[in-house]
């Protein structure tokens, strides 16, 4: 029993969580010699580390945003040594490819869930629960009023809104983030009901992505040189922050709507001021978050971004021992710039 | 419920005021009398009587849902809204069961008269038969606040599509001292009549802010100035012996202040006027600041003490009625006159003073004028057109507001909150602090004033730089310098830094200032000397 003395599996320092026994870290957010990574998501796979691990599916996204750096890869499922440390990447169903990291030392297993959501959007890998004694979880929405709507039920409302508007002659403008809820939403759509333009930071996801063998339905990239009347009734897929600018004012008339966690809460929805908000988010909602808690069998709950006191402070009356991490990651923020940054 | 429902949806869903009108309108073509009667009284903020605590009802969706209190009050700070809160936390319901608007809200009513435990199941009951937008709209009916993102001029307008009534006529017959209980459809929209109706104030003319130079306005000479006041908008009416107050919020607000009554000895029956309630200052002739004025509303009934510390006073400066003739299509120029004629022939004590009108014979000199606005207690001027008819609701074109520039001082960000309802993930609450040697002294709050570019900016910055938490509360670092605008500055024994500031807003990010240059404690006292 002398390897419980050992300290913690995993320890959180200023570049991000660190598992001593292994002598790496998980999704740090400053420059490390050795960085796992559970998805591509810029809040968590960031430039300036010596070598990265990933998963197979998500490194074709991280090597499109980073670039050329040292990645390997790895199976779900498969275990690799590291140092005293045994991992394995387990699907967390976020988005395609992406990861929860199980680190165990000397018995003791710690899961890293990264950012997950327990619904299957059709297209990233279902969510696994991994059994463990401790989880690191993110709780963007850690509060009982999130509570996520059956996904073929917004997937007709969304088709229903692009519907309408093509009978009154506008285009559909859908603001979301350009990795993971485009294409889950590409994946939602009806191909049938006019054109699908896609935003250029978009589009270069799609096309990774549909590489990797992800169906995607056929969608046409905005270019300058692109007509909008010849594409009459079109849905423009945008992340969010294209959504009220010059590049998006060309499709008039249109009816603008976002695709968002947030869009459950009207307040937030009026904030925005868009036609539409649709509840669709690739976060775990209260229940999944419960759920997913209580399947891994943990008794050690850390929690490390979105409603942590409220989160944390229910974790504890709910019996589990559970503290607060502080970290860098965002989770589901709809005013992100981060995916806009290139030209259309 | 389920096209009240529907119409709420709609309105929700889109920003077009088009779009709402439309809505609106059509909804009002189709619905039973009944509906849409409750609808306008709705929207024209006449709501059906709570009879169940706000507390209760935390505590039953609480208990229904399986959460502790605590965690349904976090949710509510997050949400910012209880109807929703409540219709979010909810379970789904487990049958639906259709009952007209109407129906509901007589429902409503018949819980007053059951015992507060037997009100529960029924609650209980209804929120388990209504679907997710039914149910917020619910919540909204027995909690009594109903926001619909609808201005009264938006749904008067739809009213008025689709009955082919003329607008302003509408608003006017929609003034008053109705409830669905006391009228009909019929009676209320298609009645000829609005006279019949002795209480009832005539709609408002409102003033948009003057952005541009007042020169554009054209030739001083067709133009009229006042003091622009900071009491409360007031109509009083005086027909049939009786004696009518109105707040601009269309509150009948006339037993508050009994000095007033003294004016049914001296006006003629059929005299409606407008103006601006103030506590008065009587020696030396000249308005207290609002807080004293704030002391008078919150009351129905007032004690002697507070009538003699706070006495209020109508400044009137518009004549809307004269002997039972509706004057508002009469010149502006043409109603002063007849206003002050009418006001000089009353007492000092009457309680109704004449608001006057500010000379000037060029634009340059009003604008030296309006500099003076603090010294009379004014925050501006009111710019009116000689000729100009009284309309209803905000117009622009005729009158407009022409306030004093606020008051400014740099204060230093510490305390950040998140905000809730409309800007749930952002800190957008602060608290700011003035220099007192090396110590800083928190003064006011502010939150309001920046871009949403900059809320999200501070954001992100106040997440990375938490030095502490106080529930919501977080401490941060002394780094960022707001220029924090106010139109007043008064003593205050309530606030621990003595003073209380008057619609207090960042009007700055002062990125440029190193937080040492922040203003300082004594600077903030000079304020207090000069314009407190």
């Amino acid at each position: 029993m002398l390897e419980l003395m050992a300290g913690p599996v995993l320890t959180f320092t200023d570049r991000g969580i660190y598992c001593p026994a292994g002598d790496f870290h998980i999704d740090p957010w400053r420059p490390v010699d050795r960085a796992l990574i559970t998805h591509g998501h810029a809040d968590h796979a960031r430039w300036g580390h010596r070598a990265y691990l990933a998963t197979d599916g998500a490194a074709p996204v991280i090597r499109m945003r980073l670039g050329d750096i040292a990645l390997e890869t790895i199976a779900y499922g498969t275990t690799r040594q590291i140092g005293d440390a045994r991992v394995s990447f387990h699907p967390a169903g976020h988005v395609p490819g992406s990861a929860q990291i199980r680190v165990e030392v000397a018995g003791e297993i710690w899961v890293v869930s990264g950012d997950y959501k327990t619904v299957d959007d059709g297209l990233s890998e279902p969510f696994v629960p991994v059994p463990c004694h401790a989880f690191i979880t993110e709780c963007t929405f850690g509060l009982p009023v999130f509570r996520w709507p059956d996904p073929a039920q917004i997937a007709a409302e969304i088709n229903g809104w692009w519907t309408a508007n093509v009978a009154a002659g506008r285009f559909s403008l859908l603001g979301a983030y350009s990795l993971g809820k485009a294409q889950r939403l590409l994946a939602a759509l009806d191909p049938a009901v006019a054109p699908i333009l896609t935003h250029g930071a978009i589009e270069n996801t799609n096309a990774v992505l549909r590489n990797q063998g992800y169906a995607l339905p056929d969608t046409i990239r905005v270019t300058p040189e692109l007509k909008p009347k010849d594409h009459p009734g079109a849905l423009v897929l945008a992340p969010p922050s294209a959504l009220g600018t010059s590049w998006a004012k060309r499709f008039t008339p249109a009816s603008d709507a976002f695709a968002s966690g947030w869009m459950a809460l009207r307040g937030v929805r009026r904030r925005r001021a868009a036609d539409r908000g649709f509840v669709v988010s690739d976060h775990a909602d209260w229940a999944g978050l419960n759920t997913a808690i209580s399947e891994t069998g943990a008794e050690r709950v850390f929690v490390t971004h979105g409603y942590t006191a409220q989160f944390r402070q229910w974790l504890e009356s709910q019996g589990y021992d559970a503290g607060i991490v502080e970290t860098d990651y965002s989770g589901e923020e709809l005013d992100s710039t981060e995916d806009v940054v290139e030209a259309p | 419920m389920q096209r009240f429902a529907d119409l709420f949806t709609a309105l929700d869903q889109t920003t077009s005021t088009k779009a709402k009108v439309t809505a609106l309108a059509g909804y009002f073509r189709e619905a039973p009398d009944a509906d849409r009667l409750w609808t306008i009284a709705l929207l024209s903020g006449r709501r059906p009587k709570r009879t169940i605590t706000t507390t209760r009802l935390r505590e039953w969706a609480a208990e229904r849902a399986g959460l502790p209190l605590w965690l349904f009050e976090a949710s509510y700070d997050v949400v910012g809204d209880l109807a929703e809160t409540i219709a979010l936390i909810l379970p789904p319901p487990a049958r639906t069961v259709e009952r007209s608007l109407t129906d509901w809200i007589a429902w409503l009513k018949s819980l007053a008269a059951l015992e507060e435990p037997d009100r529960k199941p029924e609650i209980l009951a209804a929120w388990d038969s209504l679907p997710g937008p039914q149910r917020f709209v619910f919540n909204k009916l027995i909690t009594g606040g109903f926001r619909m993102g609808v201005s009264r001029k938006l749904m008067t307008r739809a009213l008025a599509a689709a009955t082919d009534i003329d607008e302003a006529r509408l608003a006017h017959r929609l003034m008053g001292d109705w409830t669905p209980e006391t009228t009909s459809f019929s009676e209320l929209v298609l009645s000829d009549d609005p006279a019949d109706d002795l209480s009832r104030p005539y709609p408002f003319y409102l003033a948009y802010q003057l952005d541009d130079p007042p020169e554009n306005l054209g030739d001083p000479s067709d133009w009229r100035a006042e003091w622009k006041w900071d009491g409360i908008r007031g109509q009083l009416i005086r027909r049939d012996g009786q004696l009518h107050i109105w707040s601009r919020g269309e509150e009948l607000m006339t037993d508050r202040f009994p000095e007033l009554r003294a004016t049914l000895d001296h006006m003629p029956d059929g005299t409606v006027l407008d103006g601006e309630l103030l506590a008065w200052d009587h020696e030396a002739a000249r308005p207290m600041p609002f807080n004293a004025l704030q002391r008078r509303i919150g009351r129905k009934s007032v004690p002697k003490k507070l009538l003699a510390e706070a006495p209020v006073v109508l400044r009137a400066y518009d004549l809307l009625e004269w002997q039972g003739s509706d004057l508002r299509a009469a010149p502006f120029a043409d109603r002063r006159a007849r206003l002050d004629a009418l006001l000089d022939a009353l007492p000092a004590d009457a309680g109704i003073q004449p608001s006057p009108l500010v000379p000037f014979d060029s634009w340059e000199a009003l604008a030296a004028t309006r500099e003076t606005a603090r010294d009379a207690n004014a925050e501006g001027l009111m710019l009116k057109r000689a000729a100009s008819p009284y309309l209803a609701g905000r117009k622009k074109g005729d009158w407009w507001k022409w306030k004093v520039a606020p008051l400014v001082i740099d204060a230093v960000m510490i305390y950040a909150q998140a905000g809730h309802g409309r800007r749930a993930n952002l800190y957008t609450d602060f608290t700011f602090a003035v220099w007192k040697g090396d110590e800083l002294v928190p003064f006011t709050k502010a939150y309001s004033g920046l871009t949403d570019a900059e809320f999200r900016q501070i954001t992100a910055w106040v997440r990375k730089n938490t030095l502490e938490r106080f529930g919501p509360v977080r401490r941060v670092p002394p780094e960022h310098v707001f220029e924090i605008a106010f139109e007043g500055i008064q003593r205050s024994a309530r606030h621990k830094s003595g003073v209380a500031l008057r619609f207090p807003r960042m009007s700055r990010w002062r990125h440029d200032k190193p937080a040492a240059e922040a203003n300082s404690f004594d600077d903030l006292q000079a304020m207090l000397a000069t314009y407190g």
